[in-house]
């Protein structure tokens, strides 16, 4: 087996596409948050074949870490249905997501022979030496305003969700 | 721009339009709101793809990189505020049923 | 010069926020409008030369020279006024303090926000700053945790990501052909390279995305819901400018930049224009809730701003500023009779309510005064953008679409003086008798906007050479 770039590449990214179809299709909703971590680590192992080792790091320790625990504490605050139920559900789902499969095959064969023609890219300015770390601090530093904007945004966000004085308010209705 | 750089583009351009089309699928035929939510986060991973190859097809790595780890933050905090929305819906219906929500008309 | 108009709302939140809570619950909202006031003040007093003139903070700190002209200039002006109208409105529906302060937080970032959008000039810091804007709004929307509030924000974040999807999708093949994402260089690679399949695809992938941001018909799903649920003063801002700021503006910025002017693409936005006027016109006539109506009513007046851009000319696009600002006015005051109408008399179901004008005499008055200058009524303010829309299509050649943004004016006639007429005029419904006219805190934007409104329409000879001309320098 030759391990060259190209054969890795198109192994890795069928990986992901499988990984994904898994995640869509399975009933459990907690294997459904498995396979979306699943997802994020292939994803991951892209990023590194591409050489963006730093952009591959974020990946891996937010959307395969914190992400999947943001999606396993949702799941888990949120009662699940009961058996017979889960049963039912599943031979709906199945029903209806069996359909997923064909259209992914029809539309890859269709797509097979769309080479989109690239001319040659335009060089701007930027030298292509620059590391991450000089681009992201000195290039962007105004999406960083933006990134501390919206985490205040999300800070107060949870607050306002999930700040409750139900507690007092019950006490002093059972008084 | 060599014949293999746009083999590469194009065979990753048709894998992320399928896993877009994945994804779109998952929103669209699910009635449990947080498969909605993971179906939001794979489009995400497809344009994450996107931007990865952008930038490799265009020797703009560093910038592209930037693009993603900006990216990254902002879909944390939308999906932590997307699933604060959903654990609410969830208190007031005791259901996760998204059929349900279909209370506004018209 | 202009970015301290991101930085100044980021270090008051910042500011607002040490651990000194009880002095900060009583100034977050004092300090909120004193913030939008500066910066009303500062758009309609500084010169231009002192906008655009290089700014050592900006280059030194943030490595950013952002281009502001004269659409800017307009943008700050709605984004400031219409922020101020939702706290005097919050101020007004909100009484819990500690409420008022979470709420007075998020306008401020929600604004912080939209000023980075305004003044980016680069595509993906017009991305990161449109999704700023949205959570802030998606919390404004969920703010008071009501079942049909989380229904619409949730049908919103949905539509929300795919359009950021779209968007973010465009960026990544666009990356491909051109190195930078800044404005400039876009716009000389469209001129030179335009037909490249990949920055068609591209362009046709952003459009897309940014129709949905907008609302235009077919992919408005998610804004009736999210207006009509939403708590009082969050519909007054989403209405009144984040709709605008996130999606109109945006398409304004990235059409007239990237000169997406070839035949597909004006066809297109026409079409789309054409039919959320004509569509969402209709739909407004079958509303019985009062704010659902009005959220039709947005989607119809946005596509005569996107009419204007796509006919393209300087005069349809001075023309579709215009209309912006105007929308962000009199939809702002609607909005604000609707806050009142809903707070006093507990309902906003137009069926069950009545004769309302006798009881609310300023609230009755001004909301005439909004409906008249939508449907394009002399000599308000919206008759003059709506005509200056309607000659430049006309010049332009598209005959067709200008008969029918007439022929829609004639429908949004009709369901305004319908809403009046069953809401405001006519006998006194049941259950109303103790209604009182709602105080200070929301007469005075109310007034205030009803002021600027027939203002700008009686002054407009005079200033359509100082105001609306120079508009034309963004092509």
């Amino acid at each position: 087996m030759i391990f060259d770039f190209d054969t890795m590449y198109v192994v890795l990214l069928a990986l992901l596409l499988s990984a994904a179809v898994w995640t869509v299709m399975t009933s459990h909703l907690l294997k459904s948050a498995i396979g979306l971590a699943v997802t994020s680590v292939v994803l991951t192992l892209i990023l590194f074949l591409l050489k963006a080792s730093l952009a591959g790091v974020f990946e891996l320790s937010v959307c395969a870490g914190l992400i999947t625990v943001v999606f396993i504490s949702a799941i888990s605050l949120t009662k699940p249905v009961a058996e017979a139920e889960a049963r039912e559900m599943k031979m709906k789902r199945l029903k209806r997501f069996i359909f997923l499969p064909i259209l992914l095959l029809i539309a890859g064969w269709l797509l097979r022979n769309r080479m989109i023609h690239l001319t040659h890219p335009v060089q701007a300015a930027a030298d292509a030496a620059t590391t991450v770390q000089q681009a992201l601090w000195s290039g962007r530093r105004f999406d960083l305003v933006g990134q501390i904007l919206i985490i205040l945004a999300g800070i107060f966000g949870i607050i306002v969700l999930f700040k409750t004085k139900d507690c007092v308010d019950d006490k002093e209705k059972k008084q | 721009m060599t014949c293999e750089m746009a083999t590469f583009f194009s065979v990753s351009v048709i894998f992320a339009v399928l896993l877009v089309l994945t994804a779109l699928y998952c929103i669209l035929a699910t009635r449990n709101l947080i498969r909605i939510l993971i179906g939001m986060e794979l489009m995400t991973k497809a344009v994450t793809l996107l931007l990865a190859v952008g930038g490799y097809v265009s020797h703009q790595m560093a910038v592209a990189q930037t693009y993603i780890i900006t990216l990254i933050v902002l879909e944390v905090v939308v999906i932590a505020i997307a699933a604060a929305i959903v654990i609410g819906s969830h208190k007031h219906n005791n259901d996760m049923d998204a059929g349900r929500m279909n209370n506004l008309k018209g | 010069m202009p970015v301290l108009l991101v930085l100044v709302p980021l270090a008051a939140v910042l500011i607002l926020n040490l651990p000194l809570h009880r002095i900060m619950c009583r100034f977050a909202f004092w300090i909120g409008v004193i913030l939008c006031l500066v910066q009303a003040l500062l758009v309609i007093q500084l010169p231009n030369a002192v906008w655009n003139g290089p700014c050592q903070v900006a280059i030194r700190l943030l490595r950013v020279t952002p281009a502001v002209d004269n659409l800017s200039l307009v943008m700050f002006l709605s984004i400031a006024i219409v922020t101020f109208v939702t706290l005097l409105v919050a101020r007004y529906t909100i009484s819990d303090c500690g409420k008022l302060f979470n709420f007075t937080n998020l306008v401020i970032l929600a604004m912080a926000g939209m000023n980075g959008l305004v003044m980016a000039n680069d595509l993906f810091s017009l991305y990161v700053f449109l999704e700023v804007a949205a959570v802030a709004s998606f919390i404004l929307i969920a703010f008071d945790r009501e079942k049909d509030a989380f229904e619409g924000t949730f049908k919103y974040i949905v539509m929300s990501a795919v359009a950021t999807a779209m968007i973010l999708s465009a960026i990544g093949l666009m990356m491909t052909v051109t190195g930078s994402m800044s404005f400039n260089v876009l716009s000389s690679v469209m001129k030179t390279d335009g037909g490249n399949p990949v920055i068609l695809l591209s362009a046709a992938l952003l459009l897309g995305g940014l129709f949905i941001k907008s609302g235009l018909i077919p992919f408005h799903g998610w804004l009736p819901d999210a207006y009509s649920a939403a708590p009082s003063a969050t519909s007054v801002l989403l209405a009144g400018i984040v709709t605008k700021t996130t999606g109109v503006y945006a398409l304004i910025r990235v059409v007239t930049m990237m000169h997406l002017h070839s035949h597909t693409m004006q066809t297109l936005i026409l079409v789309v224009a054409t039919l959320s006027i004509v569509i969402a016109a209709f739909a407004a006539l079958g509303q019985s809730d009062f704010k659902r109506m009005l959220a039709y009513s947005s989607i119809s007046q946005v596509g005569y701003i996107i009419l204007g851009l796509g006919v393209g000319t300087p005069l349809a696009l001075a023309g579709a500023a215009f209309h912006l600002f105007n929308h962000a006015i009199f939809k702002t005051l609607l909005f604000v009779n609707a806050a009142t109408v809903e707070k006093q008399s507990g309902t906003r179901n137009m069926d069950t309510l009545g004769g309302v004008s006798d009881k609310m005499p300023v609230t009755g008055f001004t909301s005439v005064i909004a409906f008249l200058s939508t449907a394009g009524i002399p000599p308000l303010s919206g008759f003059w953008s709506k005509l200056i829309i309607i000659v430049a299509a006309w010049k332009a050649g598209f005959h067709w679409y200008a008969f029918i943004a007439i022929l829609a004016s004639l429908l949004t006639l009709a369901y305004f003086l319908s809403m009046q007429r069953r809401v405001f005029f006519g006998k006194l419904a049941s259950g109303l008798e103790d209604l009182k006219e709602g105080n200070p805190w929301v007469l005075i934007p109310a007034c205030m906007l009803a002021a600027i409104t027939i203002g700008l329409g009686l002054c407009i000879p005079w200033l359509f050479g100082s105001f609306l001309l120079p508009i034309r320098s963004i092509l």
